[in-house]
């Protein structure tokens, strides 16, 4: 029997605003439990909540980002639900007009491009945080009234690959207008996960479950491919799939079962009567849609026809706006694109990596590291000499000074290395016999004799021409 | 009684609402709300077949404000209102993890 897959993605986006989406108070983490809420957040009775501009914006800046129409006449809804992390027994969300529908994001798998629809967005509240010890719980609402954007998938993604693929799609696009961090380790990016199959040819889906704990893309491709797999053994032996929540253990790489869904969830949506309508104007998504910075895969397609990049390297600069952002500015700076890619990509994130830092928290400057590149490309210093010129740079050193203070000057001039490779080339006799007799190697050893009697600052170019000419004469 | 719900509906309305009712008190309820939603029915007699729904009684529109970060300082007297507090969490009789993250 073959079987087709059906995955369904709801994606919880926290927006990087400074106040909560219906109070005042500050969205910051890591403070005091409950030190950021007050008496809207608490869900007082009599409370007036109103609603942050500035999410509202966000939400439309996301649906331009996801090709979504926005939906200009729209409002809030409640969705009540008792839970001890949201005081007020309802969460406010939208429910019967998101404010974005129908969109798409194009994923590439292996050059096969394929557009996933989105069925729609919404704007919504997060609720507080829950933590558990022997014999009670405790309630933290510092994250109630956190502005999420909940980006629901259309029935379109048919394997765990292309799950993956859509969310760092979907994550892209959202980093690069800046209105989220879309971490998916810090939580500001959560993503929830359905999954069904069918035998090919079925018109009905097949019963889908749900996949919980999975805090990684890497985990909800593995998730997912797991239970791919076992709901098709249970169709293959005759069996049928329940519908239930399955939790992905990390270990051991299957879903366990968490409960059995019965009936379906009954939140009782009605309009918020608390918060007026909203009317969005044509002009306000103008401003905003104008104001959005270029996005990844348009960035990827100047990359590589404008500037010679290949496909790879620019996925790889195109993964963070700051990247993207910091080779631009390289290449504004004549930088060539090439090398700025290389070093981005290679001595770069190898900083980042080894020291666990985002790129803006670095000293480094597109300034300064394209200074060094220049240095490079004009035969200044060697690529060799610019390893310790780019340590002086990762420490906010300018890279000429820093050259000119060591004296890392490139010994380039044929006049000053010729008298070397000369006397070197006397005191080794034993080598140019070797080479005449056709032992290449040689070579690599008289190179090594100038480099270490110039103290590493021959032009390695210049040494080999000059070599080879003197060693063939 | 015109059966416009029965015994089982109100049965889980009541616990969507967190509420248990005795068989008797569902007993006597069940013709009540019957009775409560037979009144509402008296709305579907209003032609509303070129009317926009409505979401809101109000005829403000775009009351928003400012995203601008506000901390009123209600956190410690929040605190002391709540039924037990420790180490600034609201404390509270152990959940058993059913939540939706």
């Amino acid at each position: 029997m073959n079987f087709e897959t059906t995955i369904g993605l709801e994606v919880h986006v926290e927006l990087k605003t400074n106040s909560k989406i219906f109070s005042p108070s500050p969205v910051e983490f890591g403070d005091d439990p409950n030190a950021n809420t007050n008496v809207i957040d608490w869900g007082y009775p009599g409370v007036l909540p109103t609603t942050n501009k500035g999410v509202v914006a966000d939400g439309i800046i996301a649906a331009l980002a996801l090709h979504a129409t926005v939906e200009q006449h729209t409002h809030f809804d409640r969705k009540n639900y008792f839970y001890p992390d949201n005081p007020k027994a309802y969460q406010i969300t939208q429910a019967d007009k998101p404010i974005g529908h129908d969109g798409w994001v194009e994923i590439d798998i292996d050059g096969v491009k394929k557009k996933i629809g989105i069925a729609e967005m919404h704007v919504e509240e997060d609720a507080g945080k829950n933590t558990h010890e022997r014999d009670h719980s405790y309630v933290d609402l510092n994250r109630q009234g956190t502005p999420l954007i909940e980006i629901v998938s259309k029935p379109d993604i048919a394997s765990p690959a292309e799950a993956y693929a859509y969310l760092e799609a979907l994550r892209q696009r959202i980093q690069f207008t800046g209105i989220s961090d879309v971490k998916m380790e810090e939580g500001s990016m959560r993503v929830d996960v359905n999954i069904s199959v069918r035998p090919v040819g079925q018109d009905k889906f097949g019963t889908k479950t749900e996949l919980k704990n999975l805090n990684s893309f890497n985990y909800v491709k593995r998730g997912l491919e797991y239970e791919e797999k076992r709901q098709q053994q249970v169709l293959m032996s005759g069996g049928s799939v329940r519908q239930e929540t399955r939790r992905f253990d990390e270990k051991t790489g299957e879903t366990i079962l968490m409960r059995v869904k019965e009936g379906s969830d009954d939140y009782r949506y009605f309009p918020e009567p608390d918060l007026p309508a909203l009317n969005i104007s044509d002009e306000w998504i103008k401003q905003l849609d104008e104001a959005m910075p270029e996005m990844p895969t348009d960035r990827r397609e100047r990359y590589v026809n404008d500037l010679g990049l290949t496909d790879y390297d620019a996925m790889v600069i195109t993964q963070t706006k700051e990247m993207s952002d910091f080779f631009n500015e390289m290449v504004d700076l004549k930088a060539d694109p090439k090398m700025a890619a290389n070093y981005l990509q290679g001595d770069v994130n190898a900083y980042l990596n080894d020291n666990q830092v985002d790129l803006a928290k670095t000293k480094l400057t597109p300034a300064n590291l394209a200074g060094m590149i220049n240095l490079i490309s004009d035969g200044t210093i060697s690529t060799k000499m610019a390893k310790k010129v780019f340590k002086a740079v990762t420490n906010g050193e300018e890279p000429k000074a820093f050259v000119e203070k060591h004296g890392l000057v490139q010994l380039s001039d044929p006049a000053k290395l010729q008298p070397i490779i000369d006397d070197i080339l006397d005191q080794n006799p034993q080598s140019i016999e070797d080479f005449n007799n056709g032992k290449k190697r040689a070579v690599g050893y008289l190179v090594g004799q100038i480099m270490k009697q110039t103290h590493g600052q021959a032009n390695p170019q210049v040494v080999n021409k000059l070599l080879m000419a003197a060693l063939n004469h | 009684m015109a059966n416009r719900i029965n015994r089982e509906q109100v049965k889980h309305v009541a616990e969507l609402a967190k509420l248990e009712f005795t068989d008797d008190q569902l007993d006597a309820l069940t013709p009540q709300l019957d009775d409560i939603i037979g009144l509402f029915e008296s709305l579907s007699e209003v032609d509303t077949d070129n009317v926009a729904p409505t979401t809101n009684v109000t005829d403000q529109i775009n009351v928003m404000r400012e995203d601008v970060a506000d901390n009123w300082g209600q956190s410690a007297a929040l605190l002391k209102n709540a039924p037990d507090a420790a180490r600034g969490y609201i404390k509270v009789p152990t959940i058993i993890d059913e939540s939706e993250d």
